[in-house]
Parts: C-alpha cells; sequence; structure tokens
C-alpha cells in the first residue's frame, strides 16, 4: 500500500511478480529505481538466482579471510617472537621481514605470488600452472599472499603484546625452571593472545576488506560478484547495495564474535586491553 | 628464468607519467581527507546528537567495506551520475576524477578516526581552562585543542598518507593509469611481466621504506615531554 501511485514503476521491465518492490525513489536520479526482484533471477552461474550468487561470494570472501588468518596468525607469531628474543640475528630478521611486507603495497604482493613466484620456481611453479585449477590457484596466491601481508601487522601487536608483559613474567618463568621455549608457549604467548584480542578483531576485519583485492588475479570474491552482477543484469546499483551491506553485516558479525570472545578471555586483574602491569 | 631487465630504462618516461598520476592520488587524497576528517572528527565530538551520529555514521560505513568496493561504487555510479547532472550531455574522462574522490572521501573516514583519538588525548583540564579564560567552545578547539592534538598526531597521518599511496595501486580496479598500472600493462605488451612487477615492487619498497623512516625520526623530534 503505497499513497503516492506514482512512486509505482509500472512498466517494470522485469518479471512482474514482484514489481510492488520496485519504485523510483527520486525523479532526479533515475538509476535509483531500486528493482528487488533482480535478486531472484537466474544467475549467470550455476548457483539458484543472483542473491545466492553473491552469498556464494560472501562464503569465499570469508574463506579466504579464514585461510589467511591461519597463516598470519601463525607467521606472525613467530615474527613477532623473533623480535622479542635476545641477541641481534632473530630481532633483526624480524624487522626486515615486517618492512618488507609492509612497505609493498599489497596489490603488487598479490601479483608477485600469482605471476612470479610461479614462474621462478622451477618444479613447483610448474606443477601449480599446470596441475593446479584456475579457482585454487586464485586461492592458494590470495591466502600466501594476504596471510603474510597479515603476518606483519600481527608481528607487530605479538611484540607490543610481549612487551606490555614487561619482564617480570619472562624471568619468573625461567626461575621456575622452564625453557625459553616454554616460557613464550606456556606463559606469555597465551597471556599476549588474551590482551590483544580487540586489535587482533580489527586485523581481521582488515583481513576481511583485503580479500577484495584477490578478485584482480579473478577470484570471484563478493565485491567482484557484485560488479559482474551488475554488469550482467545491468543492475548495478542493486548489487552493489547488496554488496554492501553484506559486508557490513559480515563486520558486525564478526564483532559480536570478538565480543563475546573477549569477555568469556578476560583476564582478571587487567584494566582492558591496555593491561596494567 | 632468466630475467630481462632491459625494457625498464626505455619505459622510465611512461612509468614517470603513471607515477605523477599515483602522487596527484596520493596528495589530493590525503590534503582533502585530512580537511574532510578534521570537520568529522569535531562533528563527532559536538554536543550535537544529530551531527555526532551522521559523522559516526559516515566514518562506519566507509571503514565497513572494502576500498574495491568503494572504487566500484565511485566508478560505476556515483561520479557517473555526479557528472551527467552536473554536465548533462557532456563525455568527460572520468578516471582521474574518480580516483581523486573515491580516496578523498575514503581517507577522510580514517583520518577522522586518527584526529578524534588525538583530539580525546588532550586532557579536558586543558578544556575547562580555556573555559575559564572566557573562550567559547569553538575558541577552545581551534586555539588550545587542536594545536596540541595536531602535533601528536601529525606522524599517525603521515603513516596514513604512505597506506594511501600504496594503496592508490587499486585504481587498478577502475583501468587508471597510476604508476603500477602502467608498469603493468608495459610488462604485459613487452613480455617482461614478472620484471615490471618485481620493478614496481622495488620501487615502492624503496620510496616507502625511506618515507616511513623519516616519519620515525619525526616522531621522535616531535614527542613533548608533560610538563609537570
Amino acid at each position: 500500500m503505497l499513497p503516492l501511485p506514482s512512486l509505482i514503476d509500472t512498466h517494470c521491465a522485469c518479471s512482474g511478480h514482484l514489481s510492488l518492490f520496485t519504485f523510483h525513489l527520486s525523479p532526479v536520479l533515475p538509476l535509483a529505481a531500486f528493482d528487488f526482484s533482480v535478486f531472484l533471477r537466474p544467475s549467470p552461474e550455476a548457483v539458484l538466482n543472483n542473491l545466492s550468487y553473491l552469498l556464494v561470494g560472501l562464503g569465499l570472501s570469508l574463506l579466504l579471510a579464514l585461510a589467511s588468518w591461519v597463516v598470519a596468525f601463525v607467521v606472525g607469531s613467530i615474527v613477532g617472537v623473533m623480535r622479542t628474543l635476545p641477541g641481534r640475528i632473530a630481532p633483526s630478521m624480524g624487522v626486515c621481514y615486517v618492512e618488507l611486507f609492509r612497505n609493498v603495497p599489497l596489490l603488487v604482493q598479490l601479483f608477485v605470488w600469482f605471476f612470479v613466484v610461479p614462474d621462478i620456481t622451477p618444479l613447483l611453479g610448474d606443477w601449480f600452472k599446470q596441475q593446479v585449477s584456475p579457482f585454487w590457484q586464485e586461492f592458494i596466491a590470495g591466502t600466501v599472499c594476504l596471510g603474510l601481508f597479515t603476518a606483519a601487522r600481527i608481528a607487530e601487536q605479538v611484540r607490543a603484546g610481549i612487551g606490555s608483559l614487561g619482564p617480570g613474567q619472562l624471568g619468573a618463568g625461567l626461575a621456575l625452571g622452564l625453557r625459553r621455549r616454554q616460557v613464550y608457549l606456556l606463559v606469555l604467548l597465551p597471556v599476549a593472545y588474551r590482551i590483544l584480542i580487540p586489535t587482533l578483531t580489527s586485523e581481521f576485519l582488515n583481513l576481511i576488506k583485503n580479500t577484495a583485492v584477490a578478485s584482480t588475479v579473478g577470484y570471484l570474491e563478493l565485491a567482484q560478484r557484485s560488479a559482474s552482477m551488475g554488469e550482467t543484469t545491468s543492475r548495478v546499483y542493486e548489487a552493489f547495495t547488496a554488496a554492501t551491506v553484506l559486508y557490513a553485516i559480515l563486520n558486525l558479525l564478526v564483532m559480536f564474535l570478538a565480543r563475546a570472545l573477549e569477555r568469556i578471555s578476560a583476564l582478571p586483574g587487567f584494566l582492558g586491553a591496555g593491561g596494567n602491569k | 628464468m632468466p630475467f630481462d631487465w632491459s625494457s625498464i630504462p626505455g619505459s622510465l618516461p611512461i612509468l614517470w607519467q603513471g607515477m605523477i598520476v599515483t602522487i596527484q592520488i596520493t596528495l589530493v587524497g590525503a590534503l582533502v581527507g585530512i580537511l574532510l576528517g578534521m570537520i568529522l572528527a569535531v562533528l563527532r565530538l559536538s554536543r550535537s546528537r544529530i551531527l555526532s551520529w551522521l559523522a559516526a555514521a559516515y566514518v562506519t560505513v566507509f571503514r565497513s567495506i572494502p576500498l574495491v568496493m568503494v572504487l566500484f561504487w565511485f566508478h560505476l555510479i556515483l561520479v557517473p551520475l555526479a557528472a551527467g547532472l552536473l554536465f548533462p550531455g557532456q563525455r568527460l574522462e572520468l578516471g582521474l576524477l574518480t580516483a581523486l574522490t573515491a580516496f578523498s572521501l575514503f581517507e577522510a573516514s580514517y583520518y577522522a578516526e586518527i584526529i578524534r583519538a588525538g583530539i580525546m588525548s588532550v586532557t579536558k583540564g586543558q578544556f575547562s581552562a580555556g573555559l575559564a579564560l572566557g573562550m567559547n567552545r569553538g575558541q577552545v578547539m581551534r586555539l588550545v585543542v587542536l594545536p596540541q592534538a595536531l602535533r601528536r598526531m601529525i606522524p599517525l597521518l603521515l603513516t596514513q598518507a604512505i597506506i594511501l599511496f600504496q594503496d592508490s595501486t587499486l585504481v587498478y580496479v577502475i583501468n587508471l593509469d597510476d604508476f603500477f598500472r602502467k608498469a603493468y600493462n608495459i610488462g604485459n605488451t613487452v613480455g617482461t611481466l614478472n620484471e615490471m612487477i618485481l620493478f614496481a615492487g622495488a620501487v615502492y619498497l624503496v620510496i616507502c621504506t625511506l618515507t616511513s623512516g623519516c616519519v620515525r625520526q619525526l616522531h621522535r623530534k616531535l614527542i613533548v615531554s608533560p610538563v609537570k
């Protein structure tokens, strides 16, 4: 029941069964005629309709983000710990890693992993180019690239987290007879991770957003799918709005889960994220 | 596979044209972004509920979607729409304009958060002292709070500009020929894609390492020791 009949687009070019949802938002913006039925039309790929086409894209974005997170978390922790070790060699190797991966644009790094590395590694590269399907090529290159890129940022936070614990924890652990490796694995890292949950959350959110860069090598994630849906249906507005809303929902969901995790794992005796030593 | 670097010297003039585009995006994006970001930050901290909510909404929306998505929006919808309304019937070259607007408005949301944090790091006492001296809120903000906050923020603002410089490579998705896209195109046509990608990466690495080193030096110099 819309009070203004002029708002309803009765000459809907679409299939028609949802034409009530089709109305002009403004006469000035002819593009702004939202047609939500476009999401129910068949999609270019073998999925039910355009909405599921986009939802698969959202899933692929999340999948790439999760796979990269595993790489980033492991490598980032190792590099972060290296920067807190005594001596010169390990810390300076950590610094080099962070500087290298932070000072080259993500897009360039992706192209290096996707185009250059398979060409210059004889055996593995040939296998990668000949035996691996295009989807997995894009996925693997994306995972390695985003993982190692994000690792540099996680390393900085792990280092800061361990630094914020002060020397007392390390000393206490060593005095109890633990080896240095044990002190890190059993004392320092578990505490540091719990302090770092908020910053790690925002790193994960960044990672989700960065998966859109993988579209440049052909990985059909959400942003790319919204663009190609816009192209095939010539309903760019609807496609972009849907993708934007889906990104926002995913964002909120991750933040909500992270809050819950933060509550569960809150450290007694610490004032929130900063810690009071 | 051996590398063939011979095509690089000859392509330097073309690459330089691309670098100019990259520099334009970085400078305009940073300057307009800081200006808008400052406005957004002040609005967000203002006493008006509506203004503060609007500023928060702007920042949240831009920060929750990928830059690629933002570029898509500006490339296919917002800039053509605006151009159609302002200059109806004209065919314009919109590539660079799209990149400049998209980056300025996108970066504004990131700068807004940096500046807001900077303003909030100035102690409450400063604000009260300004009010007690008979200034109004606007004057306190402009003459007392912002100068201190800006000084503290400069390193972060510059770091964000370096990130912007790197992110400008993403104009690749709207087919704008910046430095990296030019390098990629040359590599594709000449058949030295690997060399061109590595060369472009090295150029970014050198520029960003040097500038972030300078920013670190500056940070050390700018630290204001608190007056006790």
